[in-house]
Parts: structure tokens; C-alpha cells; sequence
């Protein structure tokens, strides 16, 4: 208590140093709170966005889920086909090829995605035409150069006009637009869901890509509960169509958008431990800042240090006395540095977008910290000054 | 005088350093200082006279030798239990005021009591009083660096005397002072002996500082060359 009072005035009167000093450990709290928070907000963003993505969607992906990137075998239609006819309980079945390419509309041109499915995408995405139509069968049969436009090119290239029943070129192919998506917004990566041009799957694979290939095929599950025997039964039949020898590893995955979640959370978790990581460090430099200013002190003030003994103070309390000085400057560092964390994150992920998530526990973490490096950090300077003479220090100009 | 001494040093030796580098500051010191005496220790630099005060006042310890304080042996006592006898029953007055400069005089009395975990209002009621008494109660806000030095040698007695300790040690308190100051001082220190029988024992180098006491001790080369004894 009294240890307290007197460390109070001490700083009190040395009000500019104090700050100045006890900058490195707001700085560092501060920068740790906000990476924390902004992770934490970041984290769920994500996961929520792919959770809305549907949680009775899966797809199945070619290469196995872990391990080295291989060059597995890609789809074929008939894969596509097969599941909807001999898996039950699935509401939509859509394969898919993606490339990129450039759509050109008189001067105007635009760098973008060109996907190739059939109808059942709209339905397993859960991503409606807000304008025109879909494929038609003949359409999709056929492969013919039609195309519906995502939000982002139609205003890129039409603005303000009526795109449907206008021919535009993807590449070398002109192609008539038949139809807009629906806004889907920016995706879990922030990268523009809207900029894509869908066309039918065979008009994508003779006239571009020039195979056969599917490389993704998209599935809705009627019931979420039968994700489990849906999976199994999908992971069976494909080992079969791809000749698997019973023992050999999967060289391809079936995930459905929990399992995605998860393995983005645990991403996105270990960049923000990283980047905590290297916050903590300022946190450090920042304890040894406040070392250095306590040694400079216990130097300047040996005479304060000596009257203190002759008039009654033993070592303990002038090891208090310092000490106390020490872990009040870090921890109201500390303080200063939640407040200051907590704006950032929170004006930031408004920036951002982001959720902004408050955890009680992170805060209190960071006040601990603060406080254990003015304890770990003011011990030798304090000590230093408990162990002086009191006549030397007396002595002392 | 019949009462027990209340300090009693016993064939006290200081040495400092060792080997080849040892200096003997003090060479089978034998003193009885008694309750209610206003003594002067003299002597030139080197002659011992800071050590035994030093000593005397528990911030040393004697090399050899026995040092009763109030019937105690104090010699070997350890640093925190020295810290403790000094808390609670010395003052000290140094040449140099050694007041805390950026501290108000009221805050600079009531350090020693807080070291004595007196409460707050007590603390703040008991330095005010001491102040009054020093004649400084009109510069209890005023920070040490603003007063003048007689003023700031006032402020320092004050803060011996506020604990009410049995004895006041007082180091060259008018060393820094013109002889008008000094002789204002001088004076305070005779009447709170004359008037409250404070013990005290002051170290000095020049005489007429000396002639307040009553009682005067010369040293030379680690021994008492002259000592006028107790006088009640």
C-alpha cells in the first residue's frame, strides 16, 4: 500500500519519462489486442461465409485432401452422371471446368472467369438467375456458345443497358447472353464471387479447354444428415470408376463446407498466433525499455535512495518501492494499450467489414503480461537499488 | 549520572579495506552518551568523527567492538534490523539537507512516518505540528527546491524530529549556511534540547558551532583526544 502511494508520486512527478517509457508496452499490447481481435473477427467471417455457402453442399475435387500437390486424374461427365444415378438422396448433381479468359464487348474488355456446368449448379450453390433463363437441354447437350453473366461483367460491359439477347466474345468465341446470376458478393477470400461468365459445360471443354475434363463436381444433399452416408457411398463408387486397388490412398477428396470451415479456421488461426507472435516481441523490446529507464533512475536518484535508508527504509522496501514503479508503469502500459488495441480492432474491422469480436480473455492475458514484464523487468533495477550503501549513497552528488 | 547511558560505545575499531590497503578510521573508540545531551563531535577530516557518527547513527557497523544502544548490543546487527532501530528511534540532519527536492515539505516529513505505517490523517496532522514547531508551517506546500537553504535545514530538523526519535544526529547541519542562518539553527537544535530534552549529537568542525552544545568531544587519528564528560 504504501509501497504503491509512494510509486504513484514517483511517477507522478515524472510524468513525460513515465509515458515516454511505458510507449514500448502500449505499442505492444496495443498491437497484440488488435491482431488477436481482428483474427478472432476474421476467423468467423470466413467460416460463417462458408457455412452460408450451404451446409448441404459438398464437392468432390481431384488429389487427395493432404499430402503433395499431385497431378491426379481430373473428372470425366460420366462421374457426374453415375452419382446422380446411383447415389440416393441427392437434389443436385452439377460438374464443372474453370479457366479464365477475357470477355470483349465492342471496346470494353474484361479479365475474368469462365465456368462450364450444367443446370443443376444454380440449384446446388443455391445461386438463382436474376435475369433471363437458364440452359436450356439443348443447350447443355449441345454445348452452344450461350452464357449468363455475373453481376460484376454485366456492369463492366453493359452498364446501364439491357445485356440479354446481346453476343458477346469470351476469348475467341462469341457467344449470346441469355441470362444475369444473382449478386453473390465477395467470397470468404475477398475475391469478387460475381466476376464469372457461365457457359455450358461442353461448349467450355470443345471450345476452349479442348477435353473432356471436369475438374469439380458440385452436389447438393437433399437431408445435412445424410452427409455422412453420402460421402461414403461417393468415396466407394469413385474408388471403383477410378480402379483404386483396395489398401491405396484416395487420389481424390469429398468435402462438404464444415470440414472447409474448419480447415480455414485452423488457418487463419495459426496466422494470427504468428502475428501475435511477432507483436509479443514489441511487447519485449518494450519491458527492456522500461529495464533501462529504471537502472537510469535508480542512478539518478541513489540520494533519494540513501535518505530513504537513513531515515528507516530497510532493502525490502526500497525493492518494493521500485519494483512497484516498474509493474504500475508497464500495467497501466498495458491499460492504455487494451484501449488502444480495441479501437484499432474495432475501427479496423469496420474497415474491413470484418465482425468485431471482444474476448475478455485475450484482454486479461495481456494485462497479466504487462504487468509480469514490469515485475521481470524492474526486479534488477530495484534490486540494484535495495543493495546501496546507505552512506555511499548519501555521498552520492 | 545514575541513569544507564543511552549509548555506549566499548572499544569500538573501524578498519576499511584490507592487506596492504587497510586504514584504521577508528582505534578502540570508548563513548557514553546519556539521555537529554547536546554533544559536539569534533575534530579535522580523517580524525574518525564521521565514522563514529556514522556508526552511532546504525547506517555502519563497527569492525570490532561493542555498541550498546539503550542497553542493547548493536554491533552486528544486520542491514534491515539497523534500518529498523533507525526508523524507529534516530534522526538525522545532513549538511546537504538531503530533502526529496521535488517534494513538498509537508510530503518530506510525513516519508519517515510512512515507513512507520502511521495512517494517512495522523501522518498528515503530525508533519503539520512538527512544521509549526520549526516555525514552517506557512511553507508546508512549498516544494524543497523553493525554499531557502535555512529554510530547507528547518524542513530537514523537522523530519528528524517528527518521528520523536531518542536521539538526533546531526552532520555539519550549518556547513552550507552563512553564521546568520547558522546561528539560527544553532539555536533551534539548543532549545529543542533545553526544552524537550531531545538528545543530540552533532558533528562539526568549527568551533563556535561546537560552543551550543554542552558537552564537546575532540578526535585525532581514530582516537577521542578531549572529552568535557556529561555535564547534567
Amino acid at each position: 500500500m504504501n509501497a504503491f502511494m509512494l510509486a504513484l508520486r514517483e511517477i507522478r512527478n515524472n510524468l513525460l519519462r513515465a509515458g515516454l517509457t511505458t510507449l514500448g508496452i502500449v505499442i505492444g499490447v496495443a498491437a497484440v489486442i488488435a491482431m488477436v481481435t481482428l483474427g478472432n473477427g476474421a476467423t468467423q467471417s470466413v467460416t460463417s461465409q462458408i457455412a452460408s455457402m450451404g451446409r448441404n453442399l459438398l464437392f468432390i475435387a481431384p488429389g487427395a485432401r493432404r499430402g503433395p500437390l499431385t497431378t491426379a486424374t481430373t473428372f470425366e461427365e460420366s462421374d457426374a452422371d453415375a452419382i446422380a444415378r446411383e447415389i440416393p438422396g441427392l437434389a443436385a448433381v452439377a460438374p464443372q471446368v474453370q479457366r479464365s479468359g477475357v470477355a470483349l464487348l465492342g471496346n470494353r474488355n474484361r479479365p475474368t472467369q469462365l465456368t462450364g456446368t450444367t443446370d443443376p449448379f444454380f440449384v446446388a450453390r443455391e445461386w438463382p438467375v436474376a435475369e433471363g433463363r437458364e440452359f436450356s437441354l439443348s443447350e447443355v447437350k449441345g454445348g452452344k456458345a450461350v452464357c449468363l453473366l455475373g453481376e460484376t461483367v454485366r456492369l463492366d460491359l453493359f452498364g446501364d443497358s439491357d445485356p440479354i439477347g446481346q453476343r458477346i466474345r469470351m476469348d475467341k468465341v462469341s457467344c449470346e447472353v441469355i441470362g444475369v446470376l444473382a449478386v453473390k458478393g465477395k467470397s470468404n477470400f475477398g475475391q469478387d464471387q460475381d466476376d464469372l461468365i457461365v457457359m455450358p459445360l461442353h461448349a467450355v471443354q470443345r471450345r476452349f479447354a479442348g477435353n473432356n475434363a471436369v475438374s469439380v463436381i458440385w452436389l447438393s444433399v437433399a437431408d445435412a444428415a445424410n452427409i455422412p452416408r453420402v460421402k461414403q457411398q461417393i468415396t466407394d463408387l469413385m474408388r471403383t470408376r477410378r480402379h483404386i486397388s483396395p489398401g491405396a490412398a484416395d487420389d481424390f477428396s469429398v468435402n462438404d463446407m464444415q470440414e472447409i470451415s474448419n480447415m480455414v479456421a485452423s488457418t487463419t488461426g495459426i496466422l494470427t498466433a504468428f502475428l501475435s507472435a511477432v507483436a509479443a516481441v514489441s511487447l519485449l523490446v518494450g519491458g527492456i525499455g522500461i529495464m533501462n529507464i529504471m537502472l537510469v533512475s535508480v542512478t539518478e536518484r541513489t540520494r533519494e535512495i540513501g535518505i530513504r535508508l537513513a531515515i528507516g527504509a530497510r532493502a525490502r522496501d526500497v525493492l518494493l518501492q521500485f519494483l512497484v514503479e516498474a509493474v504500475v508503469m508497464s500495467a497501466s502500459g498495458g491499460i492504455v494499450g487494451i484501449i488502444l488495441g480495441l479501437l484499432g480492432a474495432y475501427s479496423l474491422s469496420r474497415a474491413l467489414a470484418l465482425p468485431f469480436i471482444f474476448d475478455p480473455g485475450i484482454v486479461l492475458i495481456a494485462v497479466l503480461f504487462a504487468a509480469g514484464v514490469g515485475v521481470a523487468f524492474g526486479f534488477f533495477p530495484a534490486r540494484r537499488a535495495a543493495q546501496l550503501d546507505p552512506i555511499e549513497a548519501l555521498r552520492h552528488e | 549520572m545514575a541513569a544507564d547511558p543511552t549509548i555506549s560505545l566499548r572499544a569500538v575499531t573501524k578498519i576499511y579495506g584490507s592487506g596492504e590497503a587497510e586504514v584504521a578510521a577508528l582505534r578502540g573508540i570508548d563513548l557514553d552518551i546519556y539521555d537529554g545531551e547536546f554533544v559536539a563531535v569534533m575534530g579535522p577530516s580523517g580524525s574518525g568523527k564521521s565514522t563514529t557518527m556514522n556508526i552511532l547513527g546504525c547506517l555502519d557497523t563497527p569492525t570490532s567492538g561493542e555498541y550498546y544502544f539503550k542497553g542493547t548490543n548493536i554491533a552486528q546487527l544486520s542491514r534491515d534490523e539497523l534500518a529498523l532501530l533507525r526508523r524507529n528511534y534516530l534522526g538525522f540532519v545532513f549538511q546537504g539537507f538531503n530533502l526529496l527536492k521535488r517534494t513538498t515539505a509537508i510530503e518530506n516529513l510525513e516519508l519517515p512516518l510512512i515507513y512507520r505505517h502511521i495512517p494517512r490523517a495522523e501522518r498528515h496532522r503530525m508533519a503539520l505540528e512538527t512544521l509549526g514547531q520549526v516555525g514552517l508551517a506557512d511553507r508546508a506546500d512549498h516544494t524543497a527546491a523553493e525554499l531557502s537553504g535555512g529554510q530547507q535545514q528547518r524542513v530537514a530538523i523537522a523530519r528528524a524530529l517528527v518521528t520523536n526519535p531518542a536521539v538526533m544526529f546531526a552532520d555539519e547541519p550549518t556547513g552550507n549556511l552563512d553564521s546568520v542562518k547558522t546561528h539560527e539553527i544553532m539555536q533551534l537544535l539548543k532549545t529543542l534540547n533545553a526544552q524537550r530534552g531531545l538528545t543530540i549529537v552533532l558533528v562539526t568542525h568549527e568551533e563556535d558551532v561546537a560552543a551550543y552544545a554542552k558537552r564537546q568531544i575532540r578526535f585525532r587519528d581514530g582516537h577521542i583526544e578531549s572529552d568535557t564528560g556529561p555535564r547534567p
